[in-house]
């Protein structure tokens, strides 16, 4: 393993700004996994260190095959991370909405441009994401709808579902879309935490990585041979809507079936206690996505069910 | 006429809810012009407050004048404002970011989708913002390379100091006015002033403009006011001064405007070590037409722009 400084901006009140990457093997480059470029992507960067041991413990048994390079960056964002912020500590800007970047541009687009220079020209790019919506996912790979994506490539993490999703014009200034738009197979991985971390989805991210790995004779790992995948596309998923807001009770979780005219979640008046609307199932299928907070607006979406799915 | 335009329940009994005015004649025929003004994307920017009320204020007081519709959305991040937070709080999301939105997104998108749902069927848009906390503008009218010919001729009736034409690939996607040009409605962008604040000279200077257009649109009868005839930044060259390293910039000039080449326009300066790192000066005859407001600044970020008219570097 090579630690290395893939860029550094002078801190005027802080330590530098760093953003490091740890490579294994060497020769083509083969994988690049990025962790977190948010601040509150705890999960993602946890996923990440349980990752890099892992490889490590690989390269020290010999088990990073030949003329193969991997790349992975734990986190491009700590100066946020340090200080409990979810975008650029100092103008609130979302690195993740900021590539390809431009070396001339602004300080986020020179830290996107930077990344972006390093971990372009990889066969394949996996980044550890996370949503904007308060929720938990069912783990899984996304990939954006660019004409590049190969869904078949992502049925090889062995996770239950790819999501092919169309991007929309706030999409284009990711990782994931610049990846794929400059040649790269590029795959997001959900698990179903962000802020805190969860053990159990981290695990079966990282068997993940390493089972495509394997899959595309990077590493040489013996795993469980996961799941053939259910392709969906995201636009087919149901979206549940709540009619109002209130405390949220949520009564069924990320994987769970569902059947129509079911309960899936009820709206409690904030002050008086009632209930004040059910969330009733309008298909069978699957839980794909399910809102967390105490809380819901209005027309906020709670669940995005795989309609007609069964266990 | 104030109508909401989009509402959503909060979670302990509060609607968010983003409203119009609508202005109209008396007597309205269906074959009038209609023009909408937005502002209050970003709940940090606040000049489009003040020149809202001036334009109601005024057009009420004569509403004779009025022989189309004007639409003022003052605050279509009403929860931002208020909070005098950047982006929607709930979300820590950019508004500019989501358009064109969709109905049956996430909330955001759910209310992105609304007021482009509304303004649609305008002859006109206007979405007037105020840089934010870091950046100081002077009144500039922005538009796209592709959308020069539709848009310049509105643009050099708004009494700007500036008009610049960006190139398209700088252009972000997900932005109201990116989302209602591509759907048909010809939407200008103006950028004055600064987050946080109102520069009154600024508005009032923008609200003539104003006044001019919906003259020109046949929605106010009244003899189109002499404006300024806006400088248009393809007739030479706009240079971007960044800061090279880290530090606290101290700006040397105490306005924008006019400049010449090799004009001091401001340090960078390293408080502990008692140093200029960089000092910044004007590359050439013209404006500075942006200059930076906050002091501290990294790497990369933006001290001032300005418009050359000689050669430049």
């Amino acid at each position: 393993m090579r630690k290395e400084i893939l860029y550094s901006l002078k801190g005027l009140y802080r330590e530098d700004f760093q953003i490091e990457g740890y490579r294994f093997g060497s020769g083509e480059k083969s994988a690049c996994i990025v962790g977190a470029l948010r601040g509150n992507e705890m999960q993602q960067l946890y996923i990440c260190s349980q990752l890099i041991k892992s490889l490590k413990e690989l390269e020290a048994h010999n088990a990073i095959s030949h003329n193969h390079e991997i790349l992975v960056v734990p986190s491009a964002n700590r100066y946020s991370m340090n200080v409990g912020r979810r975008f650029w500590a100092i103008d609130n800007m979302d690195i993740n909405r900021a590539f390809p970047g431009d070396e001339g541009g602004d300080t986020i687009r020179q830290i996107a441009a930077a990344l972006f220079e390093q971990v372009k020209g990889y066969s394949y790019g996996i980044q550890f994401a996370s949503f904007y919506m308060p929720g938990d996912f069912i783990p899984h790979v996304r990939m954006m709808e660019t004409g590049y994506q190969s869904a078949s490539l992502a049925n090889l993490f062995g996770l239950q579902y790819v999501v092919i999703r169309k991007p929309k014009p706030m999409d284009t200034a990711t990782l994931n879309y610049n990846w794929q738009m400059n040649g790269t197979n590029a795959f997001s991985i959900y698990t179903n935490s962000t802020d805190n971390i969860d053990e159990k989805s981290a695990r079966q991210a990282v068997s993940s990585v390493l089972r495509f790995l394997t899959r595309m004779g990077i590493v040489k790992y013996n795993n469980h041979s996961g799941y053939i995948a259910s392709v969906i596309n995201e636009f087919d998923l149901l979206s549940v809507k709540t009619y109002d807001g209130g405390f949220y009770r949520r009564l069924k979780a990320p994987g769970d079936p569902v059947y129509h005219g079911e309960i899936l979640a009820e709206v409690i008046e904030p002050c008086e206690g009632f209930v004040k609307t059910q969330i009733i199932s309008q298909t069978d299928g699957i839980v794909f996505f399910a809102h967390t907070a105490p809380t819901v607006l209005g027309n906020e979406v709670v669940y995005k069910i795989i309609r007609r799915m069964h266990e | 006429m104030i109508k909401e335009v989009v509402s959503i329940d909060l979670p302990v009994h509060e609607r968010l809810v983003v409203q119009k005015n609508r202005l109209q004649p008396a007597e309205v025929t269906g074959r009038e012009q209609r023009a909408s003004i937005v502002t209050g994307i970003h709940g940090d920017e606040l000049d489009g407050q003040y020149i809202c009320f001036e334009l109601v204020r005024r057009i009420e007081e004569q509403p004779q004048r009025l022989k189309g519709i004007v639409d003022i959305y003052p605050g279509v991040n009403p929860l931002g404002l208020d909070m005098g937070s950047r982006g929607i709080p709930m979300f820590d999301l950019d508004m500019n970011r989501v358009f064109p939105g969709d109905n049956n997104g996430a909330v955001a998108e759910y209310i992105a989708a609304g007021i482009v749902d509304d303004i649609i069927g305008s002859d006109f848009c206007l979405d007037i913002h105020s840089s934010n906390i870091f950046i100081k503008e002077m009144p500039q009218v922005r538009l796209t390379e592709e959308n020069k010919e539709k848009l310049l001729p509105y643009a050099e009736m708004l009494n700007a100091d500036f008009v610049w034409i960006y190139s398209s690939k700088t252009v972000l996607d997900a932005t109201l006015a990116y989302s209602l040009n591509n759907m048909g409605v010809p939407t200008l962008v103006v950028e004055m002033g600064v987050g946080s604040r109102i520069n009154r000279e600024y508005c009032c200077q923008l609200i003539d403009g104003i006044f001019n257009l919906l003259s020109q649109l046949g929605i106010w009868d009244a003899e189109p006011a002499p404006v300024r005839t806006p400088i248009i930044s393809t007739e030479g060259k706009v240079c971007f001064l960044s800061a090279k390293e880290t530090g606290i910039f101290v700006p040397a000039v105490s306005r924008m405007g006019k400049t010449a080449r090799g004009t001091h326009i401001g340090d960078l300066i390293e408080p502990i070590r008692g140093q200029v790192i960089q000092r910044i000066e004007s590359p050439a005859d013209g404006i500075i037409f942006t200059l930076r407001e906050h002091p501290v600044v990294y790497r990369g970020a933006l001290l001032a722009r300005v418009y050359g008219v000689s050669e430049a570097y």
